[in-house]
């Protein structure tokens, strides 16, 4: 009975170890995206004198798994093809990297894509990754960013540490593009504050725990900022915008509070750069009914607020800004969701709204409609330069 | 008869009926809800399969990929790790949930898009699961004290012989006014479940089918059938892939376990 148990017990021990250890399990997976965009005005600059625009984007993503689910690979490349703007024709990796897991740390090595944050009307520390600003205005879109990621997991908390090997340059629309100030940005004329260019090596440290109904997060990051400054020059004779990458150290804080129905958000960030040192905050609630007058559809309602210490002055249009929004989720087999959202700039009296609608066809096919308006009140706004940029967006994605 | 002896008569009388009066129907069924809770007990963890065939009236269906790994937790609700394999749309997609028998649960989802975690709210217990006719607190793990009980009767079903019991749900959120269960007296399974709305109307009801044993102890059906009587529609969830014991423990089950669950 005894050597029986044992026996089979080895057997298992056995099979599952050489079954796990010489595994290679690889999947092959991605999306086919087609957009079609309508501006409802012509563009207010050279260039952009066109209300409509196509565009096909591919992602696929290839992934192995080995020594049992202790390594992974994943592999995303990403290009983008676009009728008008050539800077909007690009490729990029989003994703190569390899991740080890021991037993209460992870390695996470490559290039990869971090995110930070809890509001949703802007994410202010979100630090890692660069934007791919061409993409959409909503700035979610990211480059990925080369790392060594060497995550701890303890009882007080997970700890991130990370090395940043080499710096992504935010892409901008083109000459031909919308969504842009008057001058193009040259982005072939890049400067940067450290002797190191794009080379500098970033740190980051990350602690982040969950307090029963509390998450927070609280990092620092000390190298070149993402964000550039943009100083007027000329470039072969004509005026541009050449973005200038300084360095910097930065904390930020990020914490929710999960109450019944309530989600109570806050964001905090200090920056510190040769030409400024400021702090800036999002904050907000979100507020969910759910299964609203006997059906399954559930409705969020959100309010955020976005601050900036340099005021009119800054160069974010989140300044000084009120945000309302309504998350609508009507939990048919087709995902059905609507995400409607209105900012109002309390210095500069300018609004914006935006919806996204998407929904699922067949096992394979979403569409999406995303509507951006804006309307500035004040030159001094950032806006006023994508006041004519007003968009209609279908979107059709197909996933393999 | 003097007063003495009549008390001691009295006394002699309730002792005697004791074990069978006593037992309130009430009694009965939180009796029964603790007998299949402690014969349930001592899975340690746990990962399976499941696929969801969702149905709508004129029969068209439409199909859910889910892995589950789960980690029973010793005077607490399970941990759980669900990851999302198909629709395609939401591949990649994981939830992790610390659930707790009154308290709310601890619940984040993971978006693979954005590389977000994101905490919600597990208020909405009522709500479907992924559009099917499964509601989330159709899916949690269960719990003695997630209901009051009521034992009504015993009648023959797919298991033999069952107790009837209606489980009254404590959490103001439920959808539900009452379950009635049926739970065979052999092994102690449940075979069928039908669900009554806030109205207190029959919304749905629950069949269990295949039932098979692991570790000679648990058992687990590998079909489990949901049956929208309102609105015609019902949900197929179909357990494949069983494995108990396979080694998980708490580290399993944190924030970055959800960010590369896949």
């Amino acid at each position: 009975m005894c050597k029986r148990l044992w026996l089979s017990g080895l057997s298992v021990l056995l099979l599952s170890g050489s079954a796990a250890a010489d595994e290679v399990f690889f999947e092959y997976s991605g999306r086919l995206s087609g957009e079609l965009q309508g501006y409802l005005h012509e563009g207010q600059f050279n260039g952009q004198g066109y209300q409509s625009n196509a565009s096909l984007a591919l992602e696929p993503e290839l992934y192995w798994e080995f020594n049992g689910g202790n390594d992974s690979v994943v592999f995303t490349p990403f290009y983008r093809l676009d009728q008008h703007d050539d800077e909007r024709t690009h490729g990029d990796i989003r994703e190569l990297s390899w991740i080890h897991v021991g037993d209460d740390w992870e390695l996470r090595s490559g290039l990869r894509k971090v995110f930070w944050g809890v509001t949703e009307f802007n994410h202010l520390v979100d630090v890692i990754n660069q934007t791919d600003a061409v993409e959409d205005s909503d700035g979610e879109d990211k480059l990925g960013q080369p790392m060594v990621n060497l995550s701890l997991v303890r009882d007080w908390g997970i700890v991130d540490l990370f090395v940043l090997p080499g710096f992504r340059e935010r892409s901008f629309a083109g000459r031909e593009g919308r969504t842009r100030s008057g001058l193009v940005v040259d982005t072939d004329n890049v400067r940067y504050e450290s002797g190191d260019g794009d080379q500098h090596i970033d740190t980051a440290v990350r602690w982040s725990q969950s307090f029963d109904l509390f998450d927070v997060g609280l990092y620092w990051f000390n190298g070149t900022n993402r964000d550039p400054r943009l100083e007027t020059a000329l470039i072969q004779g004509k005026p541009v915008l050449v973005p200038v990458y300084e360095q910097m150290d930065q904390i930020g804080f990020d914490g929710q509070a999960t109450l019944d129905s309530w989600l109570w958000k806050l964001e905090l960030l200090w920056r510190d750069t040769p030409s400024d040192r400021y702090s800036a905050m999002q904050a907000g609630v979100e507020y969910s009914f759910y299964g609203v007058s006997d059906t399954t559809t559930d409705v969020g309602v959100l309010v955020e607020y976005g601050w900036d210490e340099r005021g009119i002055d800054a160069d974010t249009i989140f300044q000084n800004d009120l945000f309302l929004g309504s998350r609508i989720a009507l939990n048919d087999a087709a995902s059905t969701e609507f995400l409607v959202g209105f900012g109002y700039d309390l210095d500069f009296d300018s609004r914006s709204l935006f919806l996204e609608a998407g929904s699922r066809f067949g096992e394979r096919w979403k569409l999406s409609l995303d509507a951006r308006l804006f309307d500035a009140r004040d030159n001094r706004d950032l806006m006023v330069n994508i006041e004519q940029d007003d968009l209609l967006q279908l979107t059709a994605d197909y996933y393999f | 008869m003097n007063l003495t002896k009549s008390f001691y008569l009295l006394l002699t009388l309730t002792l005697l009926s004791g074990p069978v009066l006593a037992q309130t129907p009430e009694e009965r069924g939180l009796e029964i809800a603790r007998e299949v809770k402690q014969r349930d007990f001592g899975w340690a963890d746990m990962q399976a399969e499941m696929l969801m065939v969702l149905r709508n009236k004129q029969g068209e269906e439409s199909v859910r990929e889910i892995r589950i790994k789960s980690l029973e937790q010793e005077g607490d609700g399970d941990k759980s790790l669900t990851i999302f394999d198909k629709p395609l749309d939401v591949k990649g997609t994981a939830f992790l949930s610390f659930s707790h028998p009154l308290e709310a649960d601890d619940q984040w989802l993971y978006l693979p898009a954005l590389k977000r975690v994101k905490r919600i709210s597990s208020r909405n217990k009522s709500g479907p699961f992924m559009g099917s006719e499964f509601a989330y607190e159709d899916l949690s793990s269960f719990e003695i004290e997630k209901y009051s009980y009521k034992y009504i009767k015993d009648e023959s079903c797919e298991g033999g012989t069952c107790f009837v019991v209606e489980q009254y749900p404590v959490d103001k959120d439920s959808g539900y006014t009452r379950r009635v269960a049926w739970i065979d007296q052999d092994q102690y399974r449940v075979w069928k479940v039908e669900f009554y709305d806030r109205k207190n109307s029959l919304l749905k009801t629950l069949s269990f089918k295949g039932y098979q044993q692991y570790l000679d102890r648990y058992w687990r059906a590998d079909l489990q059938q949901m049956i929208n009587h309102q609105n015609g529609k019902s949900t197929d969830l179909k357990w494949s892939g069983y494995q108990f014991r396979v080694g998980l423990n708490d580290s399993d089950f944190n924030k970055n376990t959800l960010k590369r669950a896949r």
